[in-house]
């Protein structure tokens, strides 16, 4: 039976403007990793959306959180690391999952057990992941066919016979050539290409409504890289499925995605349409990943022009905007003492900024001085 | 796989023929022979032998002769099927060690199941729950069961047993069935001796598996290939045993090579101390009397039991992990 206290109905978002529920509503998330030399904030206080059928890249330097951000999401945070605060609110897709037929509410992530039933019913079924190390995550001494059969089998109700049957269509549909024979491969003795190809077909087995894709082309080389953005890109239509996308990649962002997050130590820096990140950025964080975009005229990808400074360690993360230290716009007495906190900019952006809101944190909230 | 297996069987004879040179040179090593300790013995009670009879007992023994003579006369009885005769025991050495051959390897065979059976989940659970209460439990005691001496456990566990029960725990036979024909109820006595060695010698071994297994497993933990399991909806102890622990055994299993030999040898200080009728205290014996040819026919079966020991983790390795399969 379920246990309705889990489905917590709610009425339609107000954050979405065509009135159609989201798929994933992620609110104010905080994860921490409490460590003895100190407490690491890997993800602290993030919001963002994901609506059906919809690609959102979530882009971000190297240890910005957002492997951690979607392994909350997941519920697989690795100990010590512990969802402190937040919801992440996701909206069902199959009946089966919960076994309630007809409810349109939501249910919240954060507040299910992580081992329990209703979480792993969740994962692989309603959201996929396809991992950023797709070598290390299959298992050497298990072939390719066992894990895909496992996978179809933990969610969908079939004979070992036929989950084979699945398994080869899938990877039949991904492009893996003669996959009867790759069945019985282990994953070592596949290419970089086929192994990754291997694990969106385990992705797709159970027909998830969300596909997590965290960083999935790092592994492999560059022309592999290509095709197997566009094989995402052609499942994600043929399909409908919604994608979280994430690469610190902005070329790959603007190929893949929709809508982006920018994130930085943590946080969100700034959200909107792809177009619009693109072509009128507001956050300075964001002006400056993109002013470190490769162009055509760059001579050699290895000497990519970079943001001045680096990343703060993760235990003395500074106080107020975690960006200020490298900042370009960066005000003494407001960015250094205040946490900024995300606001619209425009109908379609929103940046956690103080050259846009004074909106912060509740530290000592009567003296923000405003500085436009 | 087969060919593995194959191969290794056709190395078997290189093995023990190298092995049966340094073995007799070895026991040939320390001054003076058997001739040499058996007369020291004679002298110290009192009596003592001329030198033609020296001589003569040299030369029926082909102690006179050089020592490639002695040792090709010697594996080519071996290779005949025939061990010897026991210079010290002057009795067939076949028939002297069939018994106690039989009984030192029931021994040891009863303490590696054990203590597998016992590590691998000890192991397991500590690394599972590490840092709570029952991997510090069974932290304390693997230190305990490695630190403390086998023979030491043997001597408190021979105390309590006299000092509680009023019973003698020595030997592997009751009185009335040490020279007794095999029958079901001498088996059955046996039993009731055999459980208390086999538990003392379980307790280090265990103890060193389930570190190394606890070890191996907190690395497995941690990979990628777990938490996809994870991430694929699978419950925590399915995947746990599935992915992780399997790939956990895999350096376990190669231990198994020098651990099979380890506890017929190891056993040695446990069987002086408990009286038992193994193999170990008497090739201490038949060192300390220079009895060569019993001594090198013991070396060599150890050596065997090496080999068979090695063939055996070769091919569970094998069998484990296809990468390993694959290399050969
Ligand atoms: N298992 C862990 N233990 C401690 N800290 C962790 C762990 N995993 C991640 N972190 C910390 O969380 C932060 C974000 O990591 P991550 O989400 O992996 O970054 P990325 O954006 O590159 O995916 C980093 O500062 C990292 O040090
Ligand atoms: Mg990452």
């Amino acid at each position: 039976m379920t246990d309705y206290r889990l489905l917590i109905t709610t009425t339609i978002s107000n954050m979405n403007p065509d009135n159609q529920s989201p798929l994933l509503a992620v609110n104010n998330l905080k994860t921490y990793f409490q460590l003895d030399e100190g407490v690491v904030k890997a993800v602290d206080g993030v919001s963002f959306d994901v609506h059906p059928g919809q690609v959102v890249g979530i882009v971000g330097e190297s240890g910005c959180g957002k492997s951690v951000t979607i392994k909350s999401i997941l519920r697989i945070v690795p100990p010590p690391g512990k969802v402190v605060e937040g919801e992440i609110r996701y909206w069902p897709q199959k009946q089966a999952t919960y076994e309630a037929s007809g409810f349109d509410g939501s249910v919240d992530l954060a507040k299910l057990d992580p081992r329990g039933k209703e979480m792993r019913s969740m994962r692989g079924s309603e959201i996929a992941l396809i991992p950023q190390e797709p070598m290390a995550s299959f298992s050497p001494v298990h072939t390719i066919g066992n894990q895909l059969i496992e996978a179809i089998r933990l969610h969908q109700k079939v004979s070992k016979k036929e989950a084979a049957e699945m398994a080869i269509e899938r990877m039949h549909e991904v492009g893996v050539p003669s996959p009867e024979q790759r069945m019985n491969a282990y994953s070592w003795e596949m290419s970089g290409g086929l192994r990754q190809r291997a694990m969106i077909a385990m992705a797709l087995s159970c027909n998830p409504s969300l596909l997590i894709a965290d960083e999935p082309t790092t592994a492999i080389d560059v022309t592999t890289q290509a095709q197997v953005l566009s094989l995402l890109k052609r499942l994600q239509e043929s399909h409908n499925m919604a994608i979280i996308f994430i690469t610190h990649d902005l070329g790959v962002i603007a190929q893949m995605a929709d809508y982006v997050v920018v994130m930085y130590l943590g946080r969100v820096m700034e959200t909107g349409p792809a177009d619009e990140i693109f072509h009128s950025p507001q956050h300075p964080y964001t002006k400056a990943l993109l002013e470190s975009i490769p162009t055509v005229h760059s001579a050699s990808r290895t000497f990519l022009p970079t943001i001045a400074g680096s990343i703060p360690h993760p235990f003395n993360r500074p106080p107020g905007c975690p960006y200020f230290p490298r900042c370009v716009d960066y005000m003494p007495g407001v960015c250094d003492q205040l946490t900024p906190i995300i606001q619209p900019v425009n109908p379609k952006q929103a940046a956690s900024c103080f050259l846009f809101s004074d909106a912060a944190e509740d530290v000592e909230p009567a003296t923000v001085k405003s500085k436009r | 796989m087969t060919q593995l297996i194959v191969k290794r069987l056709l190395l078997l004879p290189v093995l023990l023929f190298i092995f049966s040179v340094f073995s007799f040179i070895i026991i040939q090593a320390p001054p003076g022979d058997f001739v040499t300790s058996y007369i020291a013995e004679l002298a110290s009670s009192g009596s003592s032998m001329d030198q033609a009879q020296i001589d003569a007992l040299r030369s029926t023994y082909g102690l006179d002769q050089p020592l490639t003579g002695q040792y090709l006369k010697w594996i080519g009885r071996i290779l005949r099927g025939d061990l010897g005769v026991s210079l010290d025991w002057q009795k067939p050495i076949g028939e002297l060690i069939g018994e106690r051959l039989g009984l030192t390897v029931m021994l040891g065979l009863l303490t590696f199941f054990l203590s597998w059976a016992l590590a691998v989940p000890i192991g397991i659970i500590s690394a599972v729950k590490k840092y709570t209460l029952v991997d510090y439990f069974f932290t304390i005691f693997n230190y305990i069961g490695i630190a403390t001496p086998t023979f030491m456990v043997a001597l408190i566990a021979m105390w309590l047993a006299f000092s509680w029960f009023g019973v003698s725990v020595t030997g592997l036979f009751s009185s009335e069935y040490v020279d007794a024909p095999w029958s079901l109820a001498r088996f059955g006595d046996l039993m009731t001796h055999m459980w208390l060695p086999v538990l003392i010698l379980t307790l280090s071994g265990t103890a060193r598996l389930a570190r190394i297994m606890r070890a191996n497993l907190l690395d497995e933990l941690n990979k990628p290939y777990v938490e996809m399991a994870r991430a694929k909806g699978m419950s925590e102890w399915h995947l746990i045993i599935k992915y992780p622990v399997r790939l956990a055994l895999n350096p376990l299993v190669s231990t198994i090579g020098w651990y099979l030999p380890l506890i017929f040898s190891g056993s040695l200080v446990v069987a002086t101390v408990l009286n038992l009728p193994t193999i170990g205290p008497m090739l201490l014996r038949s060192l300390t009397n220079q009895d060569m040819f019993l001594a090198g026919a013991i070396v060599l079966i150890y050596c065997l039991l090496a080999i068979i020991g090695t063939l055996v983790s070769d091919i569970l390795l094998a069998w484990l992990d296809p990468r390993i399969r694959m290399e050969s």
